[in-house]
């Protein structure tokens, strides 16, 4: 079983390494393509910088040799400088935006997945009364709600007519309204993957075994069920960092929090090629790395997993 | 004595396609030391007579009347305190499937010991102990190493035997075991019937044995009830089911066993499939499968006979042929026919039923 | 049925009770039999799915909305008196610029349509009022849902034939081909579609891509619109496959393939008789469950400003356009808000109607 279990972690984690390089590549060639180039931006910049950053990353040598200078500054997390914002370099922006979006994103998580079992758990204890009813409306309303409707219409009601919370992500009161709307999604689909995952659970033949000792309903649920029904929702982890990750570019630009998805979109924008890059890469590499951990994490807790 | 008395229970599944009458009227008694058989097909409603005693029915199975005794106190209707400290305690079951009726994500020994701190003062350690003296009890080797392995770690047969070691940890009075048998291999089913019979004749407790392999039954049974559609259609003690079956359908399951090389000549099939019981005939049940029926068969539900204290059987062909014999009359079956229609209508779940 | 009966009286007398008599022994005919055979009776499998289908009430009303908003967003902008580029108010036939036109709320006139009313001539309301450019907000919205709508079915469809001709290759061929094709697979579906949809059409976008197409009949769908369906064509199409390949793996093995192969069937009918039609209930209901999904990425890109392009408006880029303004003209997001919302959520319950009542696996 361990070396069973190694090889599949080494298996995961070379195609983890193939996908980061992929993804560089990609986002190095489509760079490329544009018109131009990502240094070239009709937008001035001083001669010094143009300078600089040729010299940096190699602009005058061949495309593959130019590709290999570019690998490697990636890999020591060189990604230049912002060419809108001056004197910035694009680590510099990433180390300063993550702080907010990791904080933002990481609770939003925690209150996803613990209010999203909740809510399942108690639809499936519930099931076809009225409490599961309105749980499973309103879960099925926020799925089929973009994140930016849903942003706008939080904002409107909270922070325009009822004043509830400032309007600029700024402050920590102001964090509130934007971790909240960035967990509606997941939290909307974790309760629905608990609830037909309990529901699955409750109806398996060791739940019976459970009832037929005479274990209590609530221990039944508790000890026996949940931990099953969980499992299914690990699986949901890697997708959902992936969707705060997106989500929080909406979220924070609508609510005005100076995250790396504000950050990004301001980059779209003016097309600052190199933020672009740089917060691309970061971010894909953020999801990547985040949903390999949440597969090993599944492995290690059901332990019927076969490693194929 | 008997331990447990089940009386006119009906259990049905309220679907969203209609009402389905799992169990429909089913009567029987279980006596201290003996093995009560119950055959029939899949379908009949063997399994949801057993989860309707322990009240362990599913979504959405529900008693809808009857009564269940154990040692004369009542039990549906009882709270779920009641009935708790009844499951695993003094009346435990064994599953048909032994690799899904374990907790996958628990130890062998801890859903062990969960058993056996429920219903007794034993502590942790006591209760681990016991766990171990059950795991060696039921014939497993290296008990110690096997109480702290996963389910998935343990082969089917292996399962089995600890499904019976949990059952049997608090000393029940009543054991059901719900076709024990039925996924594992031949040679395995063996050694767990083997098992099973020793731990009775060491432990003194009743065995329910519920199957659809009738050399089970002849093997371990003393009485037997055969069950169709939900209802019982022959009840005997072993030797009346196997050496004077009155019920088309019970000698229809007894030629259909193999007899190996005792006997010679066909296996004769009961023709057709199982009725669908969201629709069931208004006769006897059996009716459309049966070679013998007649008119009275499709339309009229048959009546009991009597043919000893302990063997009787619900079919119009015993009826006709006591008619004939002269034993009864027309007038009485008629009049029987008409206070069993009586109760019906004036039980309100059979309400509408008789409009059919 | 009676409830009540006197024992005293001779219980054949009783009406509607059963008569017993000597007659009623003898054997039934098999006829007589078969009558009494309630047998589930037996369907085949599209018909029993559409029984199963029509009898759920949530994904029939649905697919009632699905078709209501569809036919809407054919036919309305056809025979809607306004356009959805027309800015009212400009170059009318007074000649003059009515600037009265700009963001009336719903069924308000502008000042030249109140002079007609005044003068006795019918005027057609605006009944979701104007944008800021004085655009009839009603043909907006339903102009915008047939693009949506137009982007999530084209959408679906560029991955149901790419992931469809992958995936069944790669089924069907098996061994190292599969191996190979499922590896790339892999890669891709670890691939953050977002941010490569992102990187992808903020670089089409920008890319020499509009100056190629100019002319041609793609230069009318719009580069961005272009970008997305490219987007979709080189990403979403994985998952389609995948479950394809799985799909056309686990029935090569089942039995009845098996039973078909050692009867002599041929591969022609194999394919046409057991592959097919057993793909089909999985294809359609993936493809139905796409479309919300392709709609929602397109509202994210107009979001960012990388969807269809101005002036044709999509569900998305009306709704992002309306954030703008959305402290006095609310009502500018709520429509398409509400609209995307209905389309969206029409879909999903549908597409898992059509799975319950479809999906072989699911049915017990």
């Amino acid at each position: 079983m361990g070396s069973k279990l190694l090889k599949y972690i080494l298996k995961r984690f070379i195609l983890m390494i193939v996908t980061i390089w992929l993804i560089i590549t990609i986002t190095f060639f489509v760079m490329q393509a544009t018109p131009g180039g990502p240094f070239n931006s009709e937008k001035a910049i001083s001669e010094e910088q143009m300078a600089a950053m040729e010299a940096k990353f190699g602009l005058d040598k061949p495309l593959m040799q130019q590709y290999g200078i570019y690998l490697l500054n990636v890999v020591q997390l060189e990604f230049g400088s912002s060419i809108k914002m001056r004197g910035r370099t694009v680590i510099e922006i990433i180390g300063d935006g993550f702080k907010t979006s990791g904080k933002i994103g990481l609770i939003a998580a925690v209150l996803a997945i613990v209010s999203g079992v909740f809510f399942g758990a108690l639809a499936a204890v519930n099931r076809g009364r009225w409490g599961d009813k309105i749980i499973q409306v309103l879960s099925t309303a926020f799925v089929a709600t973009p994140s930016f409707i849903i942003s706008t219409i939080l904002l409107l009601i909270f922070c325009v007519q009822w004043q509830v919370f400032p309007a600029n992500g700024q402050t920590a009161a102001g964090l509130i309204l934007p971790i909240f709307t960035l967990s509606l999604y997941p939290m909307a689909y974790i309760t629905r993957l608990e609830r037909s995952s309990l529901l699955d659970v409750l109806g398996q033949d060791y739940i019976r075994t459970a009832r037929a000792k005479g274990v209590s309903k609530k221990k039944v649920l508790f000890k026996h069920a949940l931990k099953n029904a969980l499992i299914p929702v690990i699986t949901y982890a890697g997708p959902m960092v992936a969707y705060i990750v997106t989500g929080s570019l909406v979220v924070e630009k609508i609510f005005g929090v100076a995250g790396l998805g504000d950050k990004l979109i301001n980059g779209i924008t003016a097309r600052d090629y190199p933020v672009i890059m740089g917060l691309t890469i970061f971010l894909a590499v953020l999801i990547v790395v985040a949903t390999f951990i949440c597969d090993m994490l599944y492995k290690v807790v059901d332990p019927r997993i076969e490693f194929k | 004595m008997s331990i447990l008395e089940v009386r006119d229970l009906h259990t049905s599944f309220f679907t969203k396609a209609g009402e389905v009458k799992a169990v429909n009227g089913v009567s029987f008694d279980v006596d201290r030391g003996k093995v009560l058989g119950i055959v029939g097909e899949s379908g009949s409603g063997k399994s949801v007579t057993a989860y309707s005693i322990l009240q362990i029915l599913t979504y959405p199975g529900k008693i809808v009347s009857g009564s269940v005794k154990l040692h004369g106190e009542e039990l549906v209707g009882c709270s779920e305190d009641t009935i708790r400290k009844v499951r695993g305690n003094r009346i435990s079951i064994i599953f048909q499937d032994p690799m899904t009726s374990l907790n996958p994500v628990y130890t062998v020994g801890n859903q062990l010991m969960e058993a056996i701190m429920l219903h007794t003062d034993r502590d942790k350690d006591e209760a681990f102990d016991r766990a171990v003296e059950m795991l060696d009890l039921v014939g497993i080797n290296e008990p110690h190493k096997r109480v702290k392995q996963y389910p998935y770690e343990l082969s089917g047969g292996m399962r089995q035997r600890v499904m019976i070691a949990m059952a049997l940890a608090c000393e029940p009075d009543i054991l059901i075991a719900d076709e024990p048998t039925t996924a594992l291999d031949v040679t395995i089913q063996a050694q767990i019937l083997e098992l099973m019979q020793k731990l009775q004749r060491e432990l003194g407790m009743a065995i329910i044995m519920i199957t659809h392999d009738l050399g089970v039954i002849a093997s371990m049974c003393d009485d037997v009830i055969v069950m169709y559609a939900g209802k019982v259609c022959e009840k005997g003690t072993a030797d009346d089911i196997f050496y004077s079956p009155k019920h088309e359908y019970t000698k229809g399951l007894i030629k259909s066993i193999p007899y190996g090389s005792k006997k010679k000549g066909k296996l004769i099939p009961i023709a057709g499939s199982p009725v669908d019981v969201l629709n069931l005939p208004s006769g006897c049940a059996f009716s459309p499968r049966c070679n013998c029926a007649m008119k009275v068969c499709l339309d009229t539900p048959p009546i009991r006979n009597n043919f000893s204290p302990t063997h009787y059987a619900s079919c119009w062909q015993s009826t006709y042929e006591a008619i004939k014999k002269g034993d009864v009359t027309l007038e009485q079956v008629q009049e029987e026919l008409n206070s069993e229609e009586c109760r019906q209508a004036d039980s309100p779940f059979e309400g509408g039923e008789a409009d059919e | 049925m009676e409830k009540k009966f006197d024992v005293n009286v001779n219980p054949r007398k009783r009406p509607f009770s059963m008569q017993l008599d000597l007659s009623k022994f003898e054997p039934a005919s098999d006829a007589e039999k078969a009558q009494q055979d309630r047998m589930k009776p037996s369907t085949t499998f599209f018909k029993d799915g559409i029984k199963r289908l029509s009898s759920n009430v949530i994904a029939m009303i649905c697919f009632a909305v699905i078709v209501v908003i569809a036919l809407m967003a054919i036919i309305i902008p056809e025979v809607w008196p306004y356009h959805y580029e027309e800015q009212l108010g400009l170059g009318d036939k007074w000649g003059s610029v009515d600037a009265t036109y700009k963001n009336l709320k719903p069924f308000q006139y502008g000042q030249t349509e109140l002079d007609k009313i005044a003068a006795g001539e019918e005027v057609f309301p605006h009944v979701f009022g104007t944008d800021s450019l004085g655009r009839d907000y009603f043909a907006r919205v339903i102009f915008g849902a047939r693009v949506s709508l137009a982007i999530g079915l084209f959408a679906s469809l560029i991955v149901l034939v790419i992931g469809m001709i992958y995936g069944s290759i790669s089924g069907y061929a098996g061994g190292k081909v599969d191996l190979v094709m499922m590896r790339i697979v892999d890669i891709i579906y670890s691939l953050p579609d977002m941010l490569m949809i992102i990187l992808l059409a903020t670089v089409l976008n920008a890319s020499g891509l509009k100056d190629a197409i100019m002319g041609t009949v793609l230069a009318d769908i719009g580069i961005n619109m272009l970008s997305i369906f490219i987007v979709f064509g080189l990403l979403y199409w994985v998952g389609m496959a995948r479950l394809i390949r799985g799909q056309v793996l686990s029935i090569k093995q089942q039995e009845y393939v098996l039973a078909a192969q050692s009867v002599g069937a041929s591969t022609g009918r194999i394919i046409k008789k057991h592959l097919l039609p057993n793909c089909m209930s999985v294809i359609i209901i993936s493809t139905a469950l796409q479309i919300p999904s392709a709609i929602f990425t397109e509202s994210f890109l107009s979001f960012l400003g990388l969807g269809v392009e101005a002036p044709m408006p999509s569900l998305g880029s009306l709704a992002s356009e309306a954030l703008g303004g959305i402290n006095s003209f609310a009502y500018l997001l709520w429509f398409p808000a509400l609209t995307i919302f209905l389309i969206v959520l029409s879909f999903n319950l549908f597409g898992n109607g059509l799975r319950d009542a479809f999906d072989p696996k699911l049915r017990n």
